[in-house]
């Protein structure tokens, strides 16, 4: 027999609207959930009061360290009260210490190397760069046009392509060796031309044997990438590093499970990172951490998408993500909701650190600089 | 070439039935624009193939197209003529194969910066179609099952915690012969409206006994099929040159007798399968994706009345090269993530029903298999409520009729 008294009522959210509607409300929900939950204050107001400067340290000694939250996390499974419980240092441990920006627009290509790409010039899409479907970080970190000077670009290291160099099987490490997700039946052959065996050794310092030994305890290739930075952090300092993580990408195969486990990996990898730049002499107390995902990922609500498994419609969620800065001269605990494009980070890095980004199409973020 | 300079003999390698359809709209092609045809011509040529719901809603689009005005088409198709396309994509052969056109157009639609314009346009023009073509109501209320959590015991997190604001959310089941009652359940629904592909089965394990008058689809009978599938992408991987694209066009390609599919049986009911493993993302290699994918399929394509749908534990996540490899050791399962797996699965086949017409009508059962948590979706039902009341499966069934 029916007994509508048996039930009582539990909470209940519904997100719907337009485009516009529901951008907006992507930004209002991660003010909210910040504000509840992080103790964080709305920024606008201390943009022209603020006495923090980042003047104390000179531009020379300015270390910048940015990591792509890697293959877009969507905000029900971050920032919702829901999604909190995945990303636990950020929420505790940076964000609170951050200038957190919750609209970070791509009006770009939504594909990750060329979403990489862009954050990494400053300019959507151009001849600039030779950027391929996939396989293509390689090509990122020097341009050949005249202006930029060859020999003057990044150096870059594609730790599966170190590991694929030193190991003449690959049976053992291929859990690591994926190079896309996009296409997950797809695995191209990696080669180990683009870092060299010699300097594995003479500029990492490392051996053939103990890396492959570390690389066995591993259980993702950006545990792996982590684990380069942190030697890269060691032996040269470097004023830029850039670490795209990409282990959240593994949603294109339907898995939800395992796009979870990737968030958290990323999280905590994040939090790692962010201690070692307190631990490294080199780098305490003159880093500035830039955590940002290249883009989101389609929303639940898109027919045209299958929810968090692609980026694939070009939706207001797969478009808006969200970035945070922390460090000297940072404000602590200050959320932003102006839009800020994804492009704007490289003339922002280049006010920085003293570098010209005039290419760039975006603009230096005044909050932070 | 462009629409308007289309000629009957173009379309001499369709499908018979697929044939005769475009010769009759033959006309109303020539006035369409080419942003907008080729994705219709993909469709036209799959006629043959398609489910009835899909035959029905294709000729109804069709007839609408025909029926404008060319002073109405300019109005419907506005936008999509403002899309600028290549001079290669205009020279390719867009008529024998509209869907690597259509591949093509999405790359060219984003490196053009034209994806969101050319988004506006679809979303436009689905509006207007809906508006003009009335939506086929269901003969009676639709009704998605989801059975989740084979082999698990307890659930790492709490379950359905996507579905309970819709719905009431039972924490006392008495799992006793609880499959045993939704196969009962479906199959009176069969008996009641029986229609072909109006009722689906889709196991992610193997299939357990169910009614004739029930379609089914099973990961584990097509395992042949996806061990042959996965050999030729693995040798096709091993020539050089073979990137992604080239991989997906191939797969594209894929016919079920290529697969060794028999091809005495139900044309139809093959080429879905096939395209559940050649279009689908990660229904290769993990059942839970397959049976996700395979419910949204049929629900998109097939709008059936009944969808039961049993999750099962998918292969722990080894090496992508290991799993290309088609013979291997004994697969490790993973029950406990393809629960986690299989209840947002469970979230999306509710999302994909309510997509469909009749959706204020419709009702959706979830049931955590052989425990006592369940989440029952119904306009009789009050949402977003808790029942600590003991219950069995039958009993939740009659309340939500």
């Amino acid at each position: 027999m029916r007994s509508r008294s048996t039930f009582r009522v539990a909470n209940r959210r519904v997100i719907k609207g337009d485009p516009r509607e529901l951008a907006r409300q992507l930004v209002f929900s991660r003010r909210g959930f910040l504000r509840s939950t992080a103790g964080m204050a709305l920024g606008s107001a201390l943009l022209h009061t603020s006495p923090f400067g980042f003047g104390a340290t000179p531009q020379s000694k300015r270390k910048v360290v940015v990591i792509t939250f890697g293959g877009g996390a969507r905000d029900e499974e971050t920032f919702t009260p829901e999604g909190q419980e995945n990303i636990p240092h950020l929420m505790r441990e940076l964000i609170p210490q951050s200038s957190f920006f919750t609209q970070v627009v791509n009006r770009g290509i939504l594909g990750h190397y060329v979403a990489t790409a862009s954050l990494a010039t400053g300019v959507y899409e151009t001849n600039t760069w030779v950027v391929a479907p996939s396989n293509g970080f390689n090509r990122i970190g020097e341009s050949s046009h005249r202006s930029f000077g060859l020999g003057c670009g990044a150096q870059v290291i594609l730790p599966k392509y170190l590991l694929a160099a030193v190991t003449s099987s690959q049976a053992d490490y291929g859990h690591l060796l994926r190079d896309s997700y996009e296409t997950p039946l797809y695995a191209p052959t990696l080669s180990g031309n683009i870092f060299e065996l010699e300097q594995l050794e003479t500029m990492l310092k490392l051996s053939v044997d103990d890396f492959k030994a570390h690389a066995q305890t591993l259980s993702s290739p950006d545990e792996l990438s982590v684990y380069i930075v942190r030697q890269l952090m060691r032996r040269f300092a470097p004023s830029l590093l850039w670490v795209t993580l990409h282990d959240i990408d593994i949603a294109h195969a339907g898995a939800y499970s395992l796009y979870i486990e990737g968030i958290r990996r990323t999280d905590r990898l994040c939090a790692e990172l962010w201690k070692a730049t307190q631990s490294e002499p080199e780098y305490k107390g003159k880093t500035t951490l830039f955590i940002l995902p290249d883009f989101g990922r389609d929303s639940d609500e898109d027919a045209g998408g299958n929810g968090f498994q692609h980026h694939r419609t070009g939706d207001i969620t797969s478009r808006t993500t969200w970035m945070m800065a922390l460090g000297p001269g940072i404000r602590e605990g200050v959320v932003y909701d102006r839009a800020v494009d994804s492009i704007d980070l490289v003339p922002t890095l280049g006010s920085m650190m003293g570098f010209t980004a005039s290419l760039s199409k975006g603009k230096p973020i005044p909050e932070i600089l | 070439m462009r629409p308007e300079d289309l000629k009957p003999e173009q379309f001499n390698a369709y499908p018979p039935e697929a044939r005769k359809l475009a010769l009759e709209y033959l006309e109303t092609f020539r006035r369409l624009p080419l942003s907008f045809l080729p994705s219709l011509l993909r469709e036209v040529i799959e006629f043959d193939f398609k489910f009835p719901a899909e035959r029905r809603l294709l000729e109804k689009e069709l007839a609408n197209l025909g029926s404008l005005s060319q002073q109405d088409l300019r109005a419907w198709f506005r936008e999509f003529t403002e899309i600028k396309l290549s001079e290669s994509l205009e020279k390719s052969d867009w008529v024998a194969s509209p869907a690597q056109f259509v591949e093509r157009l999405s790359a060219h639609l984003w490196t053009t910066h034209q994806m969101d314009a050319f988004r506006h346009a679809a979303v436009s023009y689905a509006d207007k179609l809906r508006t003009a073509v009335a939506p086929e109501l269901p003969a009676s209320p639709r009704f998605g099952i989801a059975v989740i959590g084979q082999g698990v015991d307890v659930a790492p997190q709490p379950l359905f915690r996507k579905l309970r604001p819709y719905g009431a959310y039972f924490s006392a089941v008495n799992p006793e012969n609880g499959l045993k009652h939704l196969f009962e359940a479906i199959a009176s629904r069969a008996n009641a409206n029986p229609a072909q592909y109006a009722h689906w089965y889709i196991d992610g394990g193997e299939q357990l006994p169910h009614p004739p008058t029930v379609t089914c689809v099973s990961y584990k009978a097509m395992e042949q099929v996806r061990v042959a599938l996965l050999a030729r992408i693995h040798a096709e991987t091993q020539k050089g040159g073979m990137g992604p694209e080239a991989l997906r066009t191939l797969m594209a390609q894929l016919q079920p007798t290529d697969l060794g599919m028999a091809p005495s049986g139900d044309p139809v009911l093959n080429r879905f399968q096939i395209k559940l493993l050649t279009e689908g993302s990660g229904t290769q290699i993990f059942s839970t994706s397959f049976v996700q994918w395979a419910a949204r399929e049929a629900l998109r394509r097939a709008e059936p009345l009944t969808l039961l749908v049993r999750f099962a534990p998918r292969q722990r996540q080894k090496p992508m090269n290991e799993l290309l490899s088609p013979s291997r050791d004994q697969v490790e399962l993973d029950p406990s993530g393809s629960l986690v797996d299989a209840d947002m699965g469970a979230y999306y086949n509710w999302i994909d029903q309510q997509r469909l017409p009749g959706s204020e009508k419709s009702l959706f059962l979830a049931w955590f298999e052989n425990q006592k948590e369940a989440v029952a979706i119904s306009p009789v039902l009050p949402r977003g409520t808790v029942s600590n009341e003991t219950i069995d499966l039958r009993g939740i069934l009659s309340w939500m009729a």
